[in-house]
């Protein structure tokens, strides 16, 4: 029997296996894209344009408005699109080549403190003069404009002005939770009479539990940073949870008023969506991204605000804000710098150009972009315009961000399973202890 | 004296040559394992966001690791699930390899299936064996997301169902060339079925014992994918928050990507002690195990 000799060749490759187990401990994770890359045509201008794409939904757009600047200015340029939820992996190991990306995305607090050192300082640049507001940019603890707002989102409760008819109900009144709570209860107390119920709840799995641990969670921070907001100008060691009851509002109406039971949630595959845009409920949380896939089935659909309870929110407005801000890296020669620099604001100037971009991303806060027919966004502007309150994206203050919204959703999971007063403690742990935490962690 | 001088020739003409057969694989060593590993443990020493601008930091990253609770629960749940796994699978491919040598129809059909499992993708095994729980849990109004146990037990029957089949076909190895005339005169000499089977069988199956043991003991300790993909730690509780079904290798990859300044070097010092767990108790196993062996 030739054990002896297959066993000795075995541990030596067992040798080679735990060797190449501690040396994996740096890689930097998965490069795969939801999409190729396109250089433009030889390049005869100095310099080089290498953008690492955020949105794989917008990614095809970019390759052809790449093309067409290449092809036209003969400058390089490379569009690679990081697949969802794999950015920051591929951003670290892009930066590490020989020719890495020379813009890239800054998005929240978060990653001003990991990558804000990887990004120029954009203010007084022509990109920054292109700006129509200052409201998206990210600023690090020096004052340094480290990233620069390229479009501008906006989220909300959707709704469906039809059924609300249908139900007997009328969006026009609704100004406040209790209102809204009254209607949704009666349309799922008459679901089955109706043949639609109030709300399809998103999902707890890791493509959709963001609604819940990001967006929803605003309304707590937006609250306290409205109440405190010298506490806010960066990211608070500290939260105190002091609108985590408006919070349980809002959920237990959206998860209790629903075709699918909580407990059912976190295993996902629900769809809220569809069953939106197929007439199934009246509302649904989501953002202005949705827009033309709900409008083409629904286009009467209207946002309005997150009613949770809180005194006064007659005159909220939605969410709007971004996590889509523009970084220059300064690791790339001057050269590439420059060479980015007027690329980005081809994008917002060239009418063609604006014109496709802004299809895709709604609206652009640039002087000269094209203007956007995305109706959720002149929602909110109709609130705005109203006198209502913006609700600023502060959930982009969030520490550690994947670790404490883990913590979070678990806790919601366990509180979905049996919704009682222990199980929201541990909700409410998660929320502003685990912020604490997870703050200490990322600055400790 | 020809045969001599032949012999010499062959020598000269290997050392000669070696190299040119051996460089290539020497140089695959150096640059996928060697270097890396060296990297890796200089990194371990280093604060950074990228590879190349490192700033050597000595063993702070050590210290973090130590004090971080999360590192020290994984280890111990990941013992916990390594050695449980180890027994159940090395207990039911042992069986399944001793049914399958008996003269059973349809033997070969049996160990196809049965090793069938093991060619499917972790991540998808993962996805698929987290809707199979939560299909069977919610008649219950619970999920495997939030059940410490079920977690537990689920990551157990997924590594079982795919690590079965391949330790079997090892086994089933074994169990052929187990000597015929062994069984035989064991048989003469009046062993029950039993008897020959911890007696005899299994002494001489040891070696591939020692293989399975040695592979699940690891496997058990590196499992990434389907940790990741059926619960990717959770349930999550308490302050600081514990992720209750995370092991070592998920902890060390979302440190890596946390958001200290140091969260890389924190991970790259974890993956080292990583190595040296795994490394260790393997061997260990190994020593032990091969005292067991018998020559034939």
């Amino acid at each position: 029997m030739s054990t002896k000799l297959s066993r000795r060749a075995f541990l030596g490759g067992a040798g080679l296996l735990s060797l190449s187990l501690a040396a994996c401990g740096g890689n930097s994770g998965s490069e795969s894209s939801d999409s190729g890359e396109s250089s433009g045509s030889e390049s005869t201008a100095s310099g080089r344009v290498y953008w690492l794409n955020f949105k794989p939904e917008i990614d095809e757009t970019l390759q052809s408005l790449a093309k067409t600047y290449s092809d036209s200015k003969g400058v390089s340029v490379k569009v690679f699109t990081a697949a969802s939820g794999e950015y920051e992996s591929t951003l670290t190991s892009e930066m590490d080549k020989p020719e890495p990306p020379t813009l890239f995305v800054i998005g929240n607090q978060a990653a001003v403190k990991s990558w804000g050192d990887f990004a120029i300082d954009l203010t007084g640049t022509k990109i920054a003069e292109e700006g129509s507001t200052d409201d998206f940019n990210l600023y690090d603890d020096q004052g340094r404009m480290v990233s620069q707002g390229y479009c501008y989102e906006c989220f909300g409760i959707i709704a469906n002005p039809d059924l609300v008819t249908k139900a007997g109900g009328d969006l026009d009144t609704i100004q406040g939770f209790d209102a809204l709570k009254t209607l949704a209860e009666d349309i799922h107390s008459r679901a089955s009479e109706l043949g639609f119920d109030a709300f399809a709840p998103a999902d707890m799995d890791d493509g959709n539990n963001w609604i819940y641990s990001g967006h929803l969670a605003n309304i707590d921070y937006f609250y306290e940073a409205k109440a405190d907001p010298d506490a806010w100008k960066e990211c608070p060691p500290t939260i105190t949870g002091d609108y985590l009851p408006n919070y349980k509002n809002l959920f237990d109406l959206v998860t209790n008023n629903a075709p699918v039971p909580p407990s059912e949630l976190a295993s996902g595959g629900h769809d809220p969506q569809t069953q939106f845009e197929d007439g199934k409920v009246a509302f649904m949380l989501q953002g202005s991204w949705t827009y033309d896939s709900v409008a083409a089935k629904i286009p009467e659909a209207t946002m309005i605000p997150y009613y949770c309870g809180v005194d006064g929110e007659d005159k909220a407005g939605l969410n709007s804000g971004t996590e889509n801000c523009w970084a220059v890296n300064s690791q790339v020669s001057e050269e590439d710098q420059n060479a980015t620099i007027d690329f980005m604001v081809w994008l917002v100037t060239d009418p063609d150009a604006s014109k496709e971009l802004v299809a895709q991303l709604g609206s652009m806060p640039f002087i000269n972009a094209q203007k956007g027919d995305n109706g959720f966004l002149n929602d909110a502007e109709t609130l705005n315009a109203a006198d209502c309150y913006t609700m600023d994206w502060d959930f982009n203050f969030q520490p550690n961000v994947n670790d404490y919204r883990a913590a979070l959703v678990s806790a919601l999971n366990t509180y979905d399973k049996d919704q009682n007063d222990a199980n929201w403690e541990g909700v409410r742990t998660a929320f502003v202890q685990g912020w604490a935490d997870q703050y200490q962690k990322a600055n400790g | 004296m020809a045969k001599s001088l032949k012999a010499n020739s062959i020598r000269t003409a290997t050392r000669k040559w070696c190299w040119l057969f051996l460089g290539p694989v020497v140089i695959a060593f150096i640059i996928g394992f060697v270097w890396p590993f060296i990297q890796g443990i200089w990194l371990s020493l280093c604060q950074f966001r990228i590879v190349s601008n490192a700033e050597f930091v000595g063993f702070d990253n050590y210290g973090k690791v130590f004090s971080d609770p999360q590192f020290v629960y994984s280890f111990w749940y990941t013992a916990l699930t390594a050695v449980v796994s180890l027994v159940i699978i090395n207990v039911l491919a042992f069986t399944v390899a001793y049914l399958l040598t008996q003269k059973i129809k349809g033997a070969n059909l049996y160990r196809t299936v049965f090793f069938m499992p093991n060619l499917i993708g972790g991540i998808v095994l993962g996805y698929i064996w987290s809707m199979i729980f939560d299909g069977f849990l919610s008649a219950f109004q619970t999920s495997i997301l939030t059940d410490t146990v079920w977690g537990f037990w689920g990551l157990i029957i997924v590594m079982c169902w795919q690590q079965i089949g391949y330790m079997m076909i090892i086994y089933i190895a074994g169990l052929n060339a187990v000597p015929g005339d062994m069984i035989e005169a064991a048989k003469i000499d009046g062993a029950t079925k039993m008897q020959t089977l911890f007696k005899v069988t299994i002494p001489n199956v040891m070696p591939s014992f020692t293989i399975c043991m040695f592979l699940s003991l690891t496997n058990g300790f590196k499992l990434f994918d389907q940790n990741l993909a059926l619960t990717g730690g959770a349930p999550i509780s308490g302050s600081p928050s514990i992720a209750h079904t995370q092991m070592l290798a998920l902890t060390i990859y979302n440190t890596f990507y946390g958001q200290a300044s140091n969260a890389r070097g924190t991970a790259q010092a974890m993956a080292v002690i990583f190595f040296i767990l795994v490394a260790g108790m393997g061997l260990a196993q190994l020593a032990y195990t091969r005292k067991r062996e018998v020559q034939q």
